[in-house]
């Protein structure tokens, strides 16, 4: 069966993987663009959340390649994402392109239910060969994770540039085609002293930006206006609060699996906001605690617009901020946001964090002295 | 010589959210407890550009309505009531911005004690006594007194909830709108038209843009979400391909497939306020239905801080002069 998927960032690599290890054909949608972003638009509702809508103009464009199944997180609530797949479903129903929606999400009657919708991707798979799949898919999201963060840290050192980006996807094309667990690893390792010989050595004075928020729009790049990149090439080094890896583990996995930031994040957040929101409101407002302690200059909060979780974090930033002495910009994004209204708004925030840093680093000085 | 009474505690309850819901079983509880219960007024111009004033610019109308009642209350009580309701139904929850309002409300008003304790039903109904003790230990009650007094709000509820299931709407049964309102929505005799939505909106002075009083007005018998029987609107959202996790929104959508797949009205109007997360995907699926079904003429209208009423009721009329002709034509029912 033609399985398709909707784009997250590089997360396709791997889901690639597991949907062609267990003997599915994966049809990979086409790189977001603008025809994507006016079909999903012009079919979801208009007040959906910017993922949703994104979502569905790749599965739109993915049937046009052939794609019968599609396979999508879920979620339990309160967030919007848990029922994405139903409304999905509906609405390509009623456009006459139904798809068979396969949702991966801790299952309402039991595991069964994930193994059967497993054998109807691929009716000979067997027990052995999804573990195969998914051991070599979490190589990969490990793979790709190393690389961003290597990527979003040097970026700004750059020899000459796009050279990093160059470097950054012959990484990623050789994770792409890696078969094995070993080979991927082996990928990850050349694809990261790649990027070291593009980079020269990083400017002590440079501004450090964390970007936080709501995962789809901190990891999708067609949804953000290509955030990373433009703080990168502004010559900030820029720090994520969330990778895929650890979103499956703290968000699809049992609760063992949680990791440890994780934990510390809810922690710090826990003066702010004392309750679970929603999808990563606590992680967002304790993120942007634990990074005024970490030399941190500023904090680039992402959100759909009209996001529930990310509204309710950004109610309490702002105390966050005064209190831990932190700038926080927050980006509502949708598919009307245009390039160079954030490509100004981050000049002006890296600007800031720039001079913020020679102030505190004047003034730490002469209290030494 | 007669000795003072200690002063009583004056509790503030923003007349916003959750006080349509769930204000019969706060007051017995507080009066109970021995506080003073002070409700914000009807929403006004001025709540209106408070809220809107005091919020994040991204939160919803409702929700900026009750920054407006809050600020409303300030200085005039004590403490202000702000429960956090996480969910009131097994593996349900409210709204993400329920989950996080006692905390949104603190930061923006820095000098105001704020009540809060965390009603979370996921887990069974019996978690309503952690709830009520934690609130009584705040308001320096027992645990006994606690107790007895959330046994006085559960029977203030139910007869709440009777009132409704007689037909009169959540509004009606609080006594919103004033003594020139007095019987109950559900007479009339030209059409019937279900008016769905949060009753936050549907029956807010301001924000609900007095809908159901206009119908009323024209001689039109009104049903909302509150008034369909129960138990049939949870056997039709049990038939949804995934049972949704949103209460308020499941009781949306269970009335709206109820009345259109039975063709019990001749019209549904939704009530959405701008930015509501949840309506934008129920909104959707109802929408949906209704143009599968082809029933029931159905209208969707979407209201905020900015709405006029002329718009409104522009719209309004548009589709009641529809339902006369089709009753004229003699289509549908």
């Amino acid at each position: 069966m033609k399985v398709t998927f909707p784009h997250m960032g590089n997360l396709h690599i791997a889901i690639k993987a597991i949907v062609q290890e267990i003997g599915a054909e994966p049809v990979v949608p086409p790189f977001i663009s603008k025809r994507t972003v006016e079909l999903g638009a012009r079919y979801s509702p208009e007040f959906a959340c910017y993922p949703l809508k994104l979502n569905l103009g790749n599965f739109l464009e993915a049937r046009e390649l052939g794609a019968e199944a599609v396979v999508m997180g879920g979620g339990t609530g309160p967030c919007r994402f848990g029922y994405y797949a139903q409304v999905q479903d509906k609405i390509l129903r009623s456009l006459g392109f139904p798809l068979r929606m396969v949702v991966l999400e801790p299952p309402q009657e039991g595991w069964g239910q994930l193994w059967r919708q497993i054998r109807q991707l691929s009716p000979s798979c067997s027990y052995r060969t999804v573990m195969r799949a998914i051991a070599l898919g979490w190589a990969k999201v490990h793979a790709l994770d190393q690389l961003e963060a290597a990527a979003l840290r040097c970026r700004c050192a750059e020899k000459s540039p796009g050279a990093l980006d160059l470097a950054l996807s012959r990484a990623l094309d050789a994770v792409d085609r890696a078969l094995t667990p070993k080979g991927v690893y082996q990928a990850a390792r050349e694809g990261q002293e790649g990027l070291a010989q593009v980079t020269g050595p990083l400017d002590p004075e440079r501004p450090r930006i964390a970007v936080v928020g709501e995962v789809y729009m901190v990891l999708e790049p067609a949804a953000n206006l290509d955030l990373e990149r433009r703080l990168g090439k502004l010559g900030a080094e820029v720090v994520r609060s969330i990778y895929i890896g650890e979103w499956i583990r703290a968000n699809l996995l049992p609760r063992v699996f949680m990791p440890r930031e994780e934990r510390e994040r809810v922690e710090a957040a826990h003066p702010y906001l004392a309750h679970f929101a929603g999808g990563h409101a606590r992680e967002t407002v304790g993120s942007t605690v634990l990074y005024s302690k970490q030399g941190i200059d500023g904090v680039i909060q992402v959100q759909p617009l009209t996001c529930m979780p990310e509204i309710v974090a950004q109610g309490v930033l702002g105390a966050v901020s005064r209190d831990h002495d932190i700038p926080v910009l927050t980006l509502s994004l949708d598919e009307h946001s245009a390039p160079t209204g954030v490509q100004t708004r981050l000049e002006a925030f890296v600007d800031m964090a720039v001079r913020r840093r020679k102030r505190r680093q004047a003034t730490s000085s002469s209290t030494w002295e | 010589m007669v000795k003072r009474a200690p002063a009583r505690l004056r509790v503030g309850v923003p007349r916003a959210l959750l006080y349509y819901e769930y204000f019969p079983f706060w007051r017995a509880f507080l009066e109970a407890l021995g506080c003073q219960v002070v409700l914000s007024g009807p929403t006004t111009v001025k709540t209106v550009e408070a809220g809107a004033r005091l919020a994040v610019d991204e939160a919803c109308l409702p929700v900026k309505l009750f920054y407006g009642h809050v600020a409303e209350l300030l200085g005039r009580v004590d403490a202000i009531w702000v429960p956090r309701v996480v969910s009131v139904e097994q593996r349900e929850y409210t709204c993400p911005k329920f989950l996080g309002l006692p905390d949104m409300i603190r930061f923006a008003f820095k000098d105001a004690r704020i009540i809060d304790t965390t009603v979370d039903l996921r887990r069974g109904p019996g978690r309503l006594y952690k709830a009520s003790c934690v609130a009584g230990h705040s308001l320096g009650a027992s645990a006994c007194r606690a107790l007895a007094a959330c046994r006085q709000g559960l029977a203030a509820q139910r007869r709440f909830q009777t009132l409704m299931a007689s037909g009169f709407t959540a509004g009606e049964a609080l006594g919103e709108g004033g003594t020139d309102n007095p019987g109950c929505l559900a007479s009339g005799d030209r059409h019937r038209i279900a008016v769905l939505g949060h009753s936050y909106i549907v029956h807010d002075a301001r924000a609900g843009m007095g809908i159901l009083p206009c119908l009323r007005r024209l001689g039109h018998q009104v049903l909302t979400a509150e008034v369909i029987p129960p138990k049939a609107v949870a056997a039709t959202a049990a038939r949804l391909p995934k049972a949704l996790f949103w209460t308020y929104e499941k009781r949306v959508l269970g009335s709206a497939y109820y009345l259109l797949r039975h063709g019990l009205v001749d019209g549904i109007i939704q009530v959405v306020s701008f930015g509501c997360g949840p309506d934008s995907m129920v909104g959707e699926l109802i929408q949906r239905e209704a143009a599968q079904t082809m029933r029931v003429p159905y209208m969707a209208l979407t209201l905020d801080e900015h709405s006029g009423e002329a718009g409104v009721y522009t719209r309004l009329e548009a589709f009641l002069d529809m339902l006369g002709r089709r009753v004229a034509w003699g289509v549908g029912s």
